[in-house]
């Protein structure tokens, strides 16, 4: 076949964030990545601080500790919130991707009822108990619980 | 068939760090309703004294071993998913994988070490005294 | 004459072009479209071919949903135009492009053939080790109904590309081999005639297979068919993931052939009579 010059369409990164459409579980896979990579930033750094205990240095502790500033414990709080977020919707992902809250292949009817719509009483589950985690530990980071 | 069992590991490694994972959270920073693992119910779970009593305890020092391995493995490898993503080429995504291999088992070794120093340093020094810090 | 022919209203349908040869990069082009109740988006652009633009490209043959052709970025939503009616999406203005993901080869028509490779690659048809009596058969391979419901969703693909245009992963990584081939892949797996799953599994298991997949679900979203790929998918994963852990339970294609004496004959049906002809 002859060479036909064509235009690369691809969206790129762009791509990633819809591209123009905008499901809910698309959002959850964005967020899933984001959370991931805000987590696995954070915990690079929390081996090497934590292992400078061993040398009897603890950086977080006490009210004059460098880490023990706000800037710092409000970044501890959206890891928290990363990590509440992430560890549910990851365990959706673990039910979902195995197959088992995704349904059975069934006749396709129009209108048309999709795995989506299966998994999102999953979804809602997931988001609830993320929930319940991210405001208990809120409430433990502004002091409402000693 | 090798993304297969990588993947496989990757997704048991995402169950054990929501056991392990979740219970590091609840100790350090649902402390004040789980008041897990502290031997200084005055004071934060992260302060000294609590860090160190859990130190002293074996249980910890494995349990933050796994942690650890799990984490590094399940963290690095979907770093590695987003960027490989990226249409790459060859020798890039050789060289980011020789990369993480050798951040994660230097982080490893150095987490391993760290948890074993802490736990033997742990046990050497005298045991704290239990109960409340004055003013708290 | 009937009511369905009074115009409701003029749309703007804004149109990406490209012409290789000419252009640097795709343009926006508009033009006004008379639209009447019921009226689709292909015939809106068979309007502006026929009245306004004879040089605008488009793809599509049978006009009514089933041969795939017409996958088009409509309103930012990838679709087919001849299943869309133009009223549905649009009330005064109605972007038109081509799907993205592929290359474009001229106004709005996609270069599909990356689709189609990775599709082949998979091998999408029934594949045995008994070469012998797949080109000589003896008779039919028996599927119960139950063993045909395992697949026949995802057979119902008509490869419209409307999946691989939805996709995100496939927006970055253009190796990866995207839900249409993927759900393809286990459409042929789950056929009980078919033996070459772990073939398949190389590939689909790969590097750029089924695991590139996150469930983002655009593809179920965006398929004119209902054929769920993203089910599909997910449903490859479990197998993938069950035959590393060797634990399927399904390892061999069906066996049972229909043919002259297979089955003992029910002493209520009579005999045939003689053939007639020599």
């Amino acid at each position: 076949m002859a060479e036909v010059k064509r235009f690369d369409n691809r969206l790129g990164l762009w791509g990633w964030l819809g591209g123009g459409r905008w499901g809910i579980e698309r959002y959850a896979y964005i967020l899933h990545r984001l959370t991931g990579l805000g987590i696995l930033a954070y915990f690079l750094m929390h081996i090497v601080v934590t292992s400078l205990r061993a040398k009897g240095i603890y950086l977080w502790a006490g009210e004059d500790a460098i880490l023990a500033k706000p800037i710092f414990k409000v970044g501890e709080f959206l890891v928290f919130a990363a990590f509440a977020y992430h560890a549910f919707n990851g365990l959706r992902l673990v039910f979902v991707e195995m197959g088992f809250a995704v349904g059975k292949p069934i006749e396709p009817i129009y209108p048309y009822k999709t795995s989506l719509g299966v998994q999102r009483p999953l979804f809602i589950a997931m988001m609830i108990l993320a929930a319940i985690f991210f405001f208990a530990g809120g409430a433990e980071f502004l002091g409402l619980v000693k | 068939m090798n993304e297969t069992k990588y993947w496989t590991w990757f997704m048991a490694a995402g169950v054990v760090i929501l056991v392990l994972l979740g219970l590091h959270m609840m100790i350090m920073h649902l402390g004040a309703f789980t008041h897990l693992f502290v031997v200084d119910k005055g004071v934060e779970a992260t302060a000294v004294v609590n860090s160190q009593s859990r130190d002293a305890n074996l249980f910890f020092t494995i349990t933050y071993v796994l942690l650890l391995g799990t984490a590094l493995f399940h963290g690095l490898y979907g770093l590695r998913t987003i960027l490989f993503e990226l249409t790459l080429k060859k020798s890039m995504e050789k060289a980011l994988s020789v990369l993480f291999i050798v951040l994660g088992l230097g982080l490893f070794c150095l987490g391993t070490w760290a948890a074993f120093t802490a736990h033997a340093n742990a046990l050497k020094a005298p045991a704290p005294q239990a109960a409340v810090s004055e003013g708290r | 004459m009937s009511g369905s022919h009074q115009t409701a209203h003029d749309v703007v349908f804004h149109v990406r072009r490209y012409t290789p040869e000419r252009d640097k990069a795709p343009y926006i082009q508009s033009f006004t479209v008379p639209v009447h109740p019921g009226m689709t988006v292909l015939e809106g652009l068979h309007y502006i071919k026929e009245n306004l633009d004879q040089t605008l490209a488009m793809r599509y043959s049978c006009r009514m949903g089933i041969c795939g052709s017409c996958g088009m970025l409509l309103n930012g939503k990838p679709t087919l135009a001849c299943n869309t009616q133009i009223l549905d999406i649009a009330d005064r203005e109605l972007t038109v492009g081509p799907l993205p993901n592929f290359d474009i080869l001229r106004d709005l028509v996609p270069d599909l053939m990356t689709m189609f490779q990775k599709h082949r690659a998979l091998m999408p048809f029934v594949k045995r080790d008994d070469e012998e009596d797949v080109n000589d058969p003896a008779g039919e391979y028996y599927q119960s109904p139950e063993e045909l419901e395992h697949y026949l969703q995802f057979s119902f693909c008509i490869r419209c590309g409307c999946c691989m245009a939805a996709c995100p992963t496939l927006a970055t990584d253009a190796n990866y081999l995207g839900p249409m081939p993927l759900a393809q892949s286990h459409r042929w797996n789950q056929d009980t005639r078919d033996g070459a799953r772990s073939e398949r599994s190389s590939l689909a298991g790969g590097s750029h297979g089924a695991f590139r997949c996150h469930y983002a679900g655009e593809c179920s979203r965006a398929c004119p068919k209902g054929v769920d790929p993203a089910r599909a998918i997910q449903h490859l994963k479990r197998q993938l993931v069950v035959d590393y852990l060797h634990l399927a339970k399904r390892k061999k294609p069906c066996e049972k052939q229909h043919g002259p004496g297979a089955f003992p004959k029910d002493p209520k049906i009579p005999e045939a009579p003689p053939f007639t002809l020599p």
